[in-house]
């Protein structure tokens, strides 16, 4: 199960190119950090890559094969702001289980309490939202992770928290990461290899 | 001289359970906080400690359901309603956390001069994108076009074009990169050199560390330590308070371990020390009451066994 983009551009509307000629491969297992400066279109690449984007070059290929157009996709994504990628409408419960039914092990792991299931959205911390994002991003057919800032908004207690339970889940299901963060310290104590999204114009 | 002083604030909020069952939530708890003029004090500790909400009480912002006590001074004199309106935005600025405060149908370089009091708005606008290295085209744009980095700098810009005394900056740094972080830091520190104040409330303590003066560490809605950013070293052994170790620590670039658990809900507090249920030093003595704020080799602590 190899992840691999090939050649990817992208621009929005007629505007300049936001990066061309993107290349990048995740292996299984594979730790891998993105950095460069911000709005270079880190945030763009990683929706190509889990498809919430079609790139208008180039293209995404999992196993040498281009991606399914339907049922679940295996790249899953957290965002930065977990506020703002939940329905505020729902309460925590529906939000979890949209996707899947995580077991009672993950949530112990992340440190989800069964307490905050029938809350609002509004009434938990960003950094009790952010893990409710990461259970519901660890569906068993997610193959990569997307971490976009992931932790960025967290205390570092929650971050090595959250963090921590990731990898063991990662390590036990030969899941790859592709970190997006400016924090060179966690890049440094996470990834196996960095890539500089700056040398991509 | 303390140039803003938050003394015992407590602040709850208001809400309804089945119908018109009436609940309060103690959501910040005897909080005292002072800012000195030329001084840069951060604000650090878990989401939702109340950092946010402590901001939001000093200019005056909270929603209409939430009620304070204790008292906020600015130069000297209580912060009352009537005289926050005339200051807010003027001599006290906020940079807000979410860039959700941003305004989704007006151009972004419009926004920041609408902030700017007295003189060339236009030019005071154009030089400080300039500074935050946003382009020419950016102030021509809405906020939707922005990158996240992009939006946050425009909330810089808006409270530097301000010219306020005491600027509140609430997470102004996640998600920029290295370059700029440096670059609204250094300005932080340029404008407390000039005299004035700088609250930044924030959770990397190594930017904090890099420019502020005192660390202020928030626990569920209260302070429980104050230290020099001296103390910030090696494995953390000046550090004072249980929970301000276990931040130090969790650090990727110390020991990367957390410690189990989150921060108790507004509405299950213990009932004596608040970090009590997650602490190795904890002993029965510490649930009885919640510690008072003491002071311990040049800084404040709210425990009983820090030594």
């Amino acid at each position: 199960m190899q992840l691999e983009a090939k050649d990817i551009g992208f621009r929005y509307g007629d505007g300049p190119w936001l990066f061309q000629g993107v290349n990048i491969t995740l292996e299984p297992g594979e730790i891998v950090g993105i950095t460069g400066p911000s709005g270079r279109g880190k945030t763009t690449f990683c929706r190509i890559l889990a498809g919430f984007e079609s790139p208008i070059e180039g293209a995404v290929h999992m196993n040498g094969a281009p991606l399914q157009k339907n049922g679940y996709h295996p790249v899953q994504m957290v965002l930065q702001h977990p506020e703002k990628a939940i329905n505020p409408r729902w309460k925590l419960h529906q939000i979890l289980n949209e996707g899947y039914q995580p077991d009672q092990e993950l949530l112990n792991l992340l440190g989800i309490e069964q307490e905050w299931l029938t809350r609002w959205p509004h009434e938990l911390s960003g950094g009790e939202l952010q893990r409710f994002c990461v259970a519901r991003a660890l569906g068993p057919n997610t193959r990569f992770l997307i971490a976009d800032e992931m932790t960025t908004m967290l205390d570092a207690n929650t971050q090595a928290q959250i963090w921590h339970a990731i990898m063991e889940i990662a390590k036990k299901r030969e899941m790859g990461i592709l970190v997006v963060t400016h924090e060179s310290k966690l890049m440094q104590r996470l990834c196996h290899r960095v890539i500089n999204f700056n040398e991509f114009d | 001289m303390s140039i803003l002083e938050v003394e015992n604030l407590s602040v709850s909020f208001k809400s309804y359970t089945d119908g018109f069952k009436e609940i309060n939530h103690k959501v910040i708890s005897s909080l005292s906080v002072a800012l000195e003029a030329g001084e840069i004090l951060a604000v650090v500790g878990a989401s939702g400690s109340g950092k946010s909400l402590l901001a939001h009480a000093i200019l005056g912002i909270l929603p209409s359901n939430a009620s304070i006590s204790g008292s906020i001074k600015y130069k000297d004199e209580e912060l009352t309603a009537a005289r926050l309106a005339t200051l807010r935005g003027k001599e006290l600025a906020l940079v807000p956390q979410s860039v959700n405060f941003l305004d989704p149908l007006m151009r972004v370089g419009s926004q920041v001069r609408t902030a700017a009091n007295g003189g060339d708005a236009v030019s005071a606008q154009r030089k400080v994108f300039e500074r935050y290295h946003l382009g020419k085209e950016v102030e021509n744009m809405y906020p939707f076009q922005l990158s996240g980095g992009m939006a946050r700098r425009t909330l810089l810009s808006t409270a530097m074009v301000s010219g306020a005394k005491v600027i509140i900056a609430d997470e102004p740094t996640p998600g920029l990169d290295p370059v700029v972080i440096k670059e609204a830091l250094s300005n932080f520190r340029e404008f407390a050199d000039n005299g004035c104040a700088v609250m930044l409330i924030t959770h990397d303590i190594e930017s904090a560390l890099q420019i502020a003066d005192k660390i202020a560490v928030f626990y569920a809605g209260t302070t429980v330590e104050i230290a020099s950013v001296k103390d910030f070293v090696g494995k953390g052994e000046a550090i004072r308070h249980p929970y301000t170790k276990a931040l130090w620590r969790a650090l990727p670039q110390n020991e990367f371990i957390p410690i189990p658990g989150s921060q108790p809900h507004p509405s299950s507090l213990p009932s004596g020390c608040l970090f009590a249920p997650r602490c190795e030093m904890a002993t029965p003595e510490c649930e009885q009451a919640q510690p008072e704020m003491r002071e311990l080799r040049d800084g404040m602590v709210r425990c009983i066994h820090a030594t």
